[in-house]
């Protein structure tokens, strides 16, 4: 049975992929090949090449464990600071090579920006959090410039208006939500192309996730965006593709509505309709 | 019956009644245990304490009773001329009687009512012992059967054995609360004996330190004087210089184990550095005094400044050293436990590792960083063994590092150590010291711990 699966699996791979580059009419901002990655002797990420297109939501989905968190913290080389964890293939962004010894993962990392799934705000105030990033990497020439870039990043992130009168509270005081956006606003604030986002609201409530996800549409115009979500309405909702990702290897990617409307393969079919995962 | 044998044979009765208990609970439900409010155990349990405690109660009441009693009935039996006698000598005729009751050495050929008294007494403590044995041996079996007729379906046994496991809990706790309590009060009362011959100001503003007294009249000696103050500044200036050391030497390697040491590294140098706290003081302080002090000495000479061979400096570099495990071990600690979300937040901006240390995980971790560095300063304020060896014992109002000076801790031993009258302000300044290091340092510690929990709060 499993076998059989897997032999399923390997198939549609060389279907969906064969195709892939003339079907994009968009450029494609990251392309990943071939990458796996292994933490010690775990095989956790199995050849997966996927291409991330600009000005887009693209979104990962598949049950815990896929993978799908582990190849998200590949495009920003996150996966550096887990001892063990190694990456082999390429992964492509503009057409670099971001595994390349010469990259400076700094310098990546101030390009592929990344919110994760717990707010994280750092335990300094409000202002602080968002000029963090700004002030490490040089951005702004006087105190009147990072105070534009804190403004307009909390203005993109939706939050100004609820923080403009407390900018030296601490940010863990803030609500989840609130906290979480403080976080997208903190990311934004170094002017990233891409921003992650590790799913950003499984700790947050309804309302809050709304925002969340309203803002995501938002930020499209300027970002190109990556979201993992257990969530397959909040993958329908926000994303433009998604690929479904299973036990470390991705099963198919397409438009989002043809993946929730027409799944190829059956193991997508049978995970977007709750049948397992 | 020996005291320690009765408490045997009352744990063995409490056994007993344990036993009873079990089947007596069983009994009242025969077949089904189910209807019993509480478990068999809890029945057995509560017979056994109902059996072991008030016996035991009234032996530890007796016992701290009986030498009162012994006593009166001892001093009382004596020839009415020994009722006018001083309560001074009236002590030592009673040491006399006592002695010559358990046998240990006494004056030679004791007056004959001395040796009835002492046979009085031998006889009394006879008979309070059986009395003891008896009563107990009377007590348990029947607060025992008290304790069992009760048993019932009804009786909540559980929650009286939850109850009584509660007061012994408390009464354990109290323990060291009174100890502390005992000793600040000692502290205390010493001190206002000091304080009436000193006046307070006098000594916490006095420049002049040298307590000497005079024991006769006639003798040559100075009156003593009491003024603190050179000890205090003593004191801040080794700690101080100790701190220097401990601090950015504890703080560095924390953050080097913490963040930069790989696993296998850790796992060895950590132990290690925790071995410095275990080295004793006191080979701290031969190795200030022999190695370290010489050492500053030469090197001072040999830049043409003047070193005394025992300087705060040997004394404070030294205690630096050990005090070294308290700061790295704490701060490893508090860096551990700022979440790694906090690092990927930072990472994932595009932090370096270096400046995600500085500017995120050090500043979450700092309230806990202060806490450490608090309960070393105490620690060093209360350091005795190596300032005793390496510092000297000159109070100098100095702050020059070069110096000898002395401290708090180093007078009082000093001021303790071979034959004193204990009434003498000599004396009895050392408790004033002593007093003076307990409020600084318990106000350091309430401050940190305050601190360290402070911290705890925000993350968990």
């Amino acid at each position: 049975m499993e076998t059989a699966i897997l032999r399923d699996t390997m198939h549609t791979l060389s279907d969906t992929h064969a195709p892939e580059g003339e079907a994009a009419p968009m450029t494609a901002k990251i392309e990943a090949r071939q990458t796996n990655v292994h933490y010690g002797d775990k095989h956790a990420l199995k050849d997966v090449s996927l291409d991330i297109r600009e000005g887009e939501v693209t979104s990962f989905i598949g049950p815990s464990g896929c993978g799908k968190s582990t190849f998200l913290r590949c495009l920003n080389r996150m996966n550096d600071t887990i001892d063990g964890c190694r990456v082999s293939g390429t992964v492509m962004m503009d057409g670099e090579d971001i595994y390349d010894p010469k990259i400076d993962v700094v310098q990546l990392r101030a390009r592929v920006g990344m919110v994760f799934q717990k707010p994280n705000p750092f335990p300094k105030s409000i202002y602080d959090n968002i000029a963090y990033g700004p002030r490490i990497h040089g951005l702004a020439a006087n105190k009147d410039e990072l105070d534009e870039i804190v403004l307009t990043s909390l203005e993109k992130a939706g939050l100004l208006a609820e923080v403009k009168d407390r900018m030296e509270a601490p940010g863990t005081g803030l609500s989840g939500g609130q906290q979480q956006r403080l976080c997208i606003a903190r990311a934004i604030a170094v002017s990233p192309e891409v921003i992650l986002m590790d799913e950003p609201c499984s700790a947050l409530d309804p309302i809050a996730t709304a925002k969340i996800e309203e803002l995501i549409d938002e930020l499209r115009e300027n970002f190109t965006i990556v979201i993992v979500t257990h969530s397959m309405q909040q993958a329908a909702r926000v994303s433009q593709r998604t690929a479904f990702f299973h036990l470390g290897e991705l099963i198919e990617v397409g438009d989002t509505e043809q993946i929730f409307t027409n799944p190829k393969h059956k193991l997508t079919q049978g995970y977007i309709t709750g049948r397992f995962g | 019956m020996p005291f320690s044998f009765l408490l045997l044979v009352l744990a063995g009765l409490s056994v007993i009644a344990y036993r009873f208990g079990v089947s007596r609970a069983r009994a009242v439900a025969p077949g089904r245990q189910a209807v019993l409010h509480s478990r068999p155990m809890y029945h057995g349990l509560y017979v056994a304490i109902w059996c072991g405690i008030p016996a035991l109660l009234v032996a530890v009441a007796w016992v701290a009773m009986q030498p009162i009693l012994v006593k009166g009935l001892v001093m009382g039996g004596l020839p009415d001329a020994y009722d006018a006698l001083p309560k001074a000598r009236l002590d030592l005729i009673w040491n006399d009687i006592r002695n010559l009751a358990l046998g240990d050495v006494v004056r030679a050929d004791p007056a004959p009512e001395i040796q009835a008294a002492a046979e009085t007494f031998r006889r009394l403590y006879t008979i309070g012992n059986a009395a003891l044995t008896v009563l107990c041996l009377i007590a348990a079996p029947l607060a025992a059967r008290y304790a069992v007729r009760h048993v019932s379906i009804d009786l909540r046994a559980r929650n009286r054995v939850e109850a009584a496991i509660t007061v012994f809990l408390v009464a354990s706790s109290l323990v060291a609360i009174f100890t502390t309590v005992g000793i600040v009060l000692s502290l205390l009362f010493e001190s206002l004996r000091f304080f009436a011959k000193v006046p307070v100001l006098d000594f916490l503003f006095g420049l002049h330190w040298s307590p000497q007294t005079a024991l006769r009249a006639d003798q040559v000696g100075s009156s003593g004087s009491f003024g603190a103050v050179p000890l205090f500044s003593g004191t801040l200036l080794i700690s101080l210089i100790s701190m220097l050391v401990a601090v950015p030497v504890g703080l560095m390697s924390a953050i080097y184990m913490s963040e930069y040491a790989h696993r296998k590294f850790r796992a060895v140098a950590k132990p290690l550095l925790e071995v410095l706290a275990g080295i004793p003081t006191v080979v701290y302080g031969f190795f200030a005094a022999l190695t370290v002090a010489p050492f500053i000495r030469r090197a001072g000479e040999a830049m043409g400044l003047s070193v005394a061979s025992e300087s705060a400096l040997a004394a404070g570099l030294v205690m630096g050293v050990m005090i070294i495990p308290f700061v790295s071990s704490i701060s490893d600690d508090v860096i551990n436990a700022v979440p790694q979300a906090m690092r990927d937040g930072a990472y994932a901006l595009g932090a370096t590792k270096s400046e995600t240390i500085r500017n995120v995980v050090v500043p979450a971790a700092l309230p806990g960083i202060v806490g450490g560095v608090l309960l070393a300063v105490s620690r060093a304020i209360g350091e005795t063994m190596i300032v005793v060896m390496a510092a000297g014992l000159s109070a100098n109002l100095s702050f020059n590092p070069l110096d000898a000076v002395t401290t708090v801790t180093v007078q009082i031993v000093t001021l303790l150590t071979g034959d004193q009258e204990f009434d003498s302000a000599k004396t009895l300044a050392a408790f004033a010291l002593g007093l003076v290091l307990f409020c600084v340092t318990l106000g350091l510690n309430v401050f940190a711990l305050h601190v360290v929990r402070k911290y705890r709060e925000q993350y968990e």
